[in-house]
């Protein structure tokens, strides 16, 4: 108990609560700003730390559902940059002009066709879609595990990150090497038994049920195993590069 | 008396009352601090749900008012989506670090007693009830908080639990998935997640409404620690 006279009298305590809530409705809709929008894009990489070292799992698998769980088609989202900005989907090439290059930091840089792909292990998951925007969508994929195709170009001790390049109004962007070579992470040319459309990424594209929609870079063209870590369409304009679920 | 008691300042009494202390230091910064991050989870977090503003599995949404209705713009932080998620686990690194330093002062200090809600005080809690309906004539005893402020302190620690655990259960709902399925599975804990906001903003408005209405005090209490109001501890 002491008679020490308090710090704030009744005026201050009024200016505090007109002050407070008008700063705070001023910021709203705000960024950060040229000042804090990069600390808050920092602070995204620590918490992409925290994704792949603490909470990523290599060997833990994500749920998978019966047949029936499925999303019907329709009601699963699609989208595309090329299809954002002409209204229309990428045209998949003819399938002899096709060919995914795999390069980059490996011993053996390669060529693959469709048929080559198509002959390699596959794997056929139903699996759950998380999209960064809050939504998902249940849907069955086939392809080849990308640690399959790692082990075909044997990749140097040098490459720590792998980079996705697409004929989409150059979409491309770039994983953790832990999460690409995850068993569920796979090139994937069939969805709900069926060849990719045009719409799920036609011939080839990346899924993988341990990372947001954004991650699974449809239109296929290349994949580069890289020492720097590549940026990405939507990661270059602010959002969670590794993008883990 | 009428309601209108509480309002009009008993200076005389007042003034013969000596000031207390009431709030250590950390409980302050920690009020303070969490109130400042909290609005902003929830800013940040309107903001993401504009981006897709249902419920449920697609085509067969759960029941909420605000189905397709995204939060009007002066409400929301960050800008657009990326702006949004930016902010959201920014702040929530503060908002669980002060929850947690709170917590352990809490434990640490013994202070835990005089806030946790427990089974013996059910009773109290009645007859504070009773007392706020003019049922009963005097002011139960109480220590630094009546049973109901217990109950209600209490329960606004465990909803801030449960927000950040249910953030975790959609963050992470692969790699987390035993505790997304602890909420039902990532759409149930989503909606979970979302109606702890309505919940926080209810609670805020009502706590700010007792303390201006009921206790003034109180607010001088939490900001320089020192408390002269007209609830002095009974202990």
């Amino acid at each position: 108990m002491t008679d020490r006279t308090p710090g704030l009298t009744r005026r201050d305590l009024l200016r505090l609560g007109l002050v407070a809530p008008a700063s705070l409705i001023a910021a709203c809709g705000w960024d950060g700003g040229p000042v804090l929008e990069p600390r808050l894009r920092a602070i995204s990489r620590l918490n992409d730390w925290v994704g792949e070292k603490l909470f990523f799992s290599r060997t833990r698998l994500a749920r998978e559902y019966p047949i029936a769980a499925r999303t019907v088609d329709a009601r699963f989202p699609a989208y595309s940059i090329t299809r954002n900005r002409t209204g229309q989907y990428p045209t998949p090439p003819e399938r002899e002009e096709w060919a995914l290059d795999v390069g980059g930091l490996v011993r053996t840089p390669t060529r693959l066709t469709r048929t080559m792909i198509e002959q390699l292990p596959r794997v056929t998951y139903t699996v759950k879609h998380h999209c960064v925007e809050g939504w998902t969508a249940i849907g069955t994929w086939t392809g080849v595990p990308v640690s399959v195709v790692a082990d075909l170009v044997r990749p140097t001790p040098e490459a720590r990150y792998l980079r996705f390049d697409t004929f989409d109004s150059r979409y491309y962007n770039g994983w953790d090497l832990a999460s690409a070579m995850h068993p569920q992470t796979i090139l994937a040319y069939a969805y709900n038994d069926q060849p990719l459309g045009p719409e799920r990424g036609a011939p080839l594209r990346v899924y993988s049920p341990v990372k947001l929609g954004y991650k699974l870079t449809k239109y296929l063209t290349a994949m580069t195993f890289t020492r720097e870590r590549p940026g990405g369409y939507w990661e270059d304009q602010g959002y969670p590069w590794l993008g883990g679920v | 008396m009428g309601f209108g008691y509480y309002l009009v300042p008993d200076r005389r009494m007042a003034s013969a009352r000596p000031f207390v202390k009431r709030h250590h230091g950390l409980v302050r910064v920690a009020h303070w601090v969490n109130a400042i991050v909290l609005l902003g989870m929830i800013a940040s977090g309107l903001q993401i749900y504009a981006a897709f503003s249902h419920f449920g599995p697609r085509g067969t949404p759960y029941p909420n008012p605000f189905d397709g209705k995204p939060l009007p713009e002066w409400s929301r932080l960050g800008g657009w989506l990326a702006g949004g998620l930016n902010w959201h686990f920014a702040l929530a690194w503060p908002f669980v670090i002060t929850g947690l330093v709170y917590l352990g002062f809490l434990a640490l200090s013994g202070e835990w007693r005089s806030l946790l809600f427990r089974p013996r005080d059910i009773a109290p809690a009645v007859q504070m009830q009773l007392y706020y309906l003019r049922l009963r004539r005097t002011h139960p005893p109480q220590g630094k908080h009546n049973a109901l402020q217990k109950g209600a302190y209490t329960f606004i620690v465990l909803l801030g639990v449960i927000s950040v655990l249910s953030g975790f259960a959609i963050y992470k709902p692969v790699q987390l998935a035993w505790l997304t399925s602890l909420f039902g599975g990532y759409e149930l804990a989503r909606y979970w997640h979302f109606w702890a906001v309505w919940i926080f903003v209810g609670f805020t408005l009502v706590h700010v409404a007792l303390v201006f209405l009921v206790d003034p005090a109180s607010l001088r209490a939490m900001i320089t620690g020192w408390y002269r109001g007209r609830f002095p501890s009974h202990d």
